[in-house]
């Protein structure tokens, strides 16, 4: 569907000083399923649209966890419950998380990056005896940063650190790739699910195929600017793949190449 | 976590690791105490077997900042393998922990009777050091802060 479609604001959750999650209703007709990994075009009108992964998935409903960083982001973080936007979608790879039944899972989040992560550890908490152990790992700048903490402290296996601590905080400090030592899972059998800055997800990444896990099984999610989301426009264009159409989800087999070219 | 031998001792050669722990004696902390304290003389290192502790730096006027936390498997201190042999942080439990506690002139003495079992845990402290190095300057980016 590249035909934008009204939809209406009916929750809005604040996250941090800057973040927020808004529920959206269609007003009329609502788009295709999404899938997790996937994302819709949001406009604010007047504005512009950017993209936004979906970070829950509820029937009808769509669920965005938005960041104030721009003037679109920040038109759509100041929204209010009864506010109206325009949704395109739903658009790009999703996480794949069926092709992963039977093996441990990875979930490796760095700051808003647990956003698009969030629906793939509720389907997998949703399955339980259709994967091995399941290892969510969460890096943010500071306490305040965390997203979704309430929902975070209930599942299983969820280990956090930050950057900078508090003088409240009790819990890890450093970056996100030295939980990988209190994680339970087996390298050669685990798919990685990678979501955050992108030197984070190379640090990941590379660490992981240094511990043995499938580079083939390690999926990571790439951001570019995205304009068009159909791949007509080219501004996403990485290498020989255009992310919203290609990715934003690719294995890190295909994107590590893609990566280590700086004019990329 | 897997299989076996992880964190500081994974990274030692069977034999090596085993010649290491043959000077360890088990030792316990109750949570918030301090370890060692910053420029304190680094005698005795740990390899931690449970629990989390947190480095921190002395600052003035303000409390003390906490710049990263080590828990299962890592290794507890490196200043004891370089002169002056002083601790270049602060270590304070945040959890009871448990660890293997070594003396560090002993580890030095066998470290230089022996080059190739030297050289082994030489490599390895190395590799902490250039993991926290690496880690560090991971940071000073500023990874999750807002866009510029």
């Amino acid at each position: 569907m590249t035909v934008p479609l009204p939809y209406r604001v009916v929750d809005r959750a604040v996250e941090t000083h800057d973040t927020a999650t808004l529920t959206l209703e269609p007003v009329r007709q609502a788009l295709r399923p999404f899938a997790p990994g996937q994302f819709a075009m949001v406009y604010a009108f007047g504005v512009g649209d950017i993209p936004l992964s979906v970070c829950a998935i509820d029937g009808l409903r769509l669920t965005h966890t938005v960041r104030a960083v721009g003037a679109i982001s920040g038109a759509l973080h100041a929204l209010r419950p009864g506010a109206s936007v325009a949704v395109r979608g739903p658009f790009g790879t999703g996480w794949q998380l069926a092709g992963a039944a039977g093996l441990d899972l990875l979930v490796v989040a760095g700051g808003i990056g647990l956003a698009p992560l969030r629906p793939l550890v509720c389907e997998a908490l949703a399955a339980p005896g259709r994967y091995g152990r399941l290892n969510v790992l969460i890096g943010a700048r500071e306490p305040r940063e965390l997203l979704y903490a309430a929902e975070v402290g209930g599942w299983p296996a969820a280990l956090t650190t930050v950057d900078r601590p508090d003088a409240r905080w009790r819990g890890e400090v450093g970056v996100v790739t030295t939980l990988l030592d209190r994680a339970a899972f087996d390298p050669p059998g685990t798919a990685a699910f990678i979501c955050g800055p992108e030197p984070m997800i190379r640090a990941t990444a590379g660490e992981l195929v240094h511990r043995g896990v499938d580079p083939d099984r390690i999926r990571v999610s790439l951001e570019r600017t995205m304009h068009c989301a159909t791949g007509h426009c080219g501004h996403c264009q990485l290498g020989p793949l255009l992310l919203c159409r290609d990715g934003p989800v690719v294995t890190w087999a295909r994107a590590r190449p893609l990566l280590m070219v700086r004019e990329l | 976590m897997t299989a076996g031998r992880h964190g500081f001792l994974g990274a030692l050669a069977p034999g090596h690791g085993d010649r290491l722990l043959a000077f360890a004696q088990d030792v316990s902390f109750p949570a918030g105490t301090r370890i060692f304290e910053e420029d304190g003389v680094a005698d005795r290192f740990w390899i931690v077997r449970s629990g989390l502790v947190a480095l921190d730096v002395h600052v003035p006027g303000r409390r003390a900042a906490v710049v990263e936390t080590l828990g299962e498997g890592d290794l507890l201190g490196w200043s004891w393998l370089f002169e002056p042999y002083h601790w270049q942080l602060g270590a304070l439990t945040r959890a009871a922990v448990s660890a293997s506690e070594f003396d560090a002139q002993r580890v030095r003495a066998a470290c230089a009777a022996d080059p190739a079992f030297g050289l082994a845990v030489t490599h390895c402290v190395a590799q902490v050091i250039a993991r926290r190095l690496k880690a560090t300057r991971t940071r000073l980016l500023d990874l999750y802060g807002p866009p510029a």
